[in-house]
């Protein structure tokens, strides 16, 4: 990777970052309402796997933990910011809230908040653009609890019978909610359990961007050429508790602070130091022009845009098409 | 006018929709090479080929989920779930994400799957192979629900939902695949929406659907024979239930019977009822009664099945109560 894509990808991974910090001080400000999760430390995975994908080409779906995997397919933040907030100008206009963040033009097809729930649609999706003949793929990104569902059996087991031309990405951030992987989990290396649905996979270091990208290069080469599935497993972290309203007594600070020495922008921006290509200066004055950014047009952006009509609460329950429901063809 | 099985008028329904749209598909356990457990593909594999009649494993959750997501992208799959009892498991993907990502999304997202399923008691199938779960799908917004009582109305349903954009759940009744009845030889699309008069009446309505539809025609023969003139309305759109329907029939004959397989509680005779209650209880003359089956599990031997599941008779003894007949 060159010196111009990790800088590129050090600001994704920073502005990411700031932005999810912003919605933590929203929602301790009380200014925006329900479950909140929160992706600081794990922003290696999504960017590091999207920069080696076509984001807005591809189509990705992901769980609840999504404002970042929208963003970097190229939603506009102020957009998801302003879901948070429940604001008609919200990406899903208020009608989704933090864990249903919608941009069905950027390829962005939705957080779902059932665990396990988007890997079949995920292989669903990839059916869809096998029968089209498109060079897409689809891409499913969720955490290793995930893999104790149901769905990720059957759905492995499907998308390698039919050949589908799917991605599975596993953020293996060790915790599903409040139970350790050792305490739920055979198997502590989720990649080795597809091997019975003989889907090709790899394991890579989730808090290295550049180990992602080149991972995930490999799968998304993978997938894109051979129309078959590929599972790609990354080691992460999540800094924060699962979600707000996480009394975090689960993990140990030692763990924690282990773990935060491995802070994927922080790897990524000394190894940029190191290199010579960027300086703490530099560093600086990129986080101060992001957090204005977020400061002055993402929040504003969000507080001050229209409540939803009320009148519309009925609105996209059933589709305004109702040739077919009153016989009218 | 040509006269068709159901089956044979499911069957018909499917291929006239995958000739039309390269993008129709069905999906389901034996569906393809062995034809349709109950022959509702036959044939259609040789014709379509494995790539859009898909034989699936046995993973109803997930192979609903992936007709789902395919749906997404503008597929329009028709899943086939073998038996009612086995919805259960697709329940998550159908009720959490089919009948949910329109709203949830702001109207981005839509998934026009049609899921098609036989389900009711069908001679000593025992608890587990004997569902009436209709009730289940009808209290979910998002996602309509019609059940067939003719081949017409087989026919008619599944070209509609294949082409609405609204996930449909398509309830068979497992005993009346082998029901004969005119279909049209032209191709037609029967609304989605409202309800059927099978015969009109005067002195009390019988409600039903599929199966009890005809319990009710039966019975308002028998009732006719004691000077009794039944209306039958089938109702087969369960969501939404046609509220005007219900209501015009309540004002003209002043009297309600609902007559459901399932068992009472939380089901269609509640939400008729309600709806009586609603738009107009001051037409009635008398207190409206359900039919219905006993709240257990369906037994499996053939006296207990018996005297758990509704026929004819009870609906005939209702309606003497009702209109106080005595005998």
């Amino acid at each position: 990777m060159d010196t111009d894509q990790k800088k590129h990808l050090l600001r994704d991974m920073l502005f990411a970052r700031r932005f999810e910090e912003s919605c933590y001080e929203a929602y301790v400000e009380r200014k925006i309402g329900g479950f909140l999760h929160l992706y600081p430390g794990q922003e290696a995975c999504c960017f590091g796997v999207m920069s080696a994908a076509r984001p807005g080409e591809d189509y990705v779906i992901t769980g609840y933990r999504d404002h970042v995997h929208a963003i970097a397919c190229g939603a506009d933040p102020g957009e998801v910011m302003a879901e948070l907030y429940g604001k008609a100008n919200g990406s899903s206009g208020g009608f989704g809230g933090s864990m249903h963040i919608f941009d069905v033009k950027k390829h962005f097809m939705g957080g779902y908040a059932i665990v396990g729930g988007p890997f079949p649609l995920a292989a669903g999706m990839a059916m869809a653009l096998k029968m089209k003949g498109q060079e897409a793929i689809a891409i499913c990104f969720l955490g290793d609890a995930a893999n104790n569902q149901g769905t990720f059996h059957e759905t492995m087991n499907m998308a390698s019978v039919w050949k589908l031309p799917v991605l599975f990405v596993c953020e293996n951030n060790l915790y599903g909610i409040g139970t350790s992987i050792e305490r739920s989990t055979a198997e502590l290396d989720q990649y080795k359990r597809v091997a019975g649905y003989n889907i090709a996979a790899a394991m890579a270091d989730g808090q290295d961007v550049v180990a992602v990208h080149d991972a995930a290069t490999i799968a998304v080469d993978h997938v894109r050429n051979t129309r078959t599935p590929y599972f790609l497993e990354l080691k992460t972290y999540r800094f924060r508790g699962h979600s707000m309203s996480d009394g975090g007594k689960y993990r140990s600070r030692e763990e924690e602070n282990e773990w935060k020495q491995r802070d994927p922008v922080r790897l990524l921006k000394d190894a940029l130091v190191a290199e010579g290509a960027l300086t703490e200066a530099d560093y600086k004055a990129m986080d101060r022009e992001l957090l204005k950014r977020i400061e002055d047009d993402i929040v504003p952006f969000a507080e001050q845009g229209p409540l939803p009509d009320v009148a519309d609460v009925e609105a996209h329950v059933l589709s305004p098409d109702l040739r077919w429901a009153r016989g009218e063809v | 006018m040509a006269e068709l099985t159901l089956w044979e008028a499911i069957r018909r329904a499917h291929d006239e929709e995958m000739a039309n749209d390269p993008l129709v598909i069905a999906m389901g356990e034996d569906v393809g090479l062995a034809g349709g457990t109950y022959k509702c593909t036959l044939g259609l594999f040789d014709k379509y080929g494995p790539e859009r009649i898909i034989d699936t494993p046995i993973s109803e959750g997930s192979f609903t989920g992936i007709a789902i997501g395919a749906s997404f992208l503008g597929v329009r799959p028709i899943v086939e779930i073998m038996s009612v009892n086995f919805a259960w498991l697709a329940m998550d993907q159908l009720f959490n994400t089919a009948a949910k990502v329109r709203y949830m999304s702001g109207g981005q997202l839509e998934a026009p799957i049609v899921m098609r399923s036989p389900g009711g008691t069908a001679h000593q199938l025992g608890a587990q192979h004997s569902a009436r779960m209709e009730k289940v799908f009808m209290g979910v917004a998002g996602l309509r629900v019609v059940t067939p009582s003719t081949p017409k109305q087989a026919y008619g349903l599944l070209k509609s939902a294949v082409r609405c954009n609204d996930p449909v759940f398509i309830y068979e009744h497992e005993r009346m695949y082998g029901l004969k009845g005119e279909v049209p030889d032209g191709e037609f699309f029967h609304p989605l929406e409202g309800s059927e008069v099978m015969r009109s009446g005067s002195d009390v309505t019988l409600f039903g659907y599929n199966l009890s539809t005809h319990w009710n025609l039966e019975a308002a023969k028998a009732l006719a024979a004691l000077g009794v003139e039944a209306e039958v309305v089938d109702l087969y759109s369960l969501s939404p239930l046609d509220r005007a329907g219900i209501r015009d029939s309540v004002r003209r004959t002043h009297r309600a019977i609902i007559v459901d397989e399932a068992e009472a509680p939380v089901g269609v005779g509640a939400e008729v009822m309600a709806i009586i209650n609603e738009e107009c209880f001051f037409d009635l003359d008398a207190a409206p009664v359900r039919v219905t089956s006993l709240n257990v599990p369906v037994p499996y031997a053939a006296n207990l099945e018996h005297v758990a599941i509704p026929n004819p008779s009870w609906v005939v003894d209702a309606a003497k109560t009702m209109l106080g007949i005595g005998g």
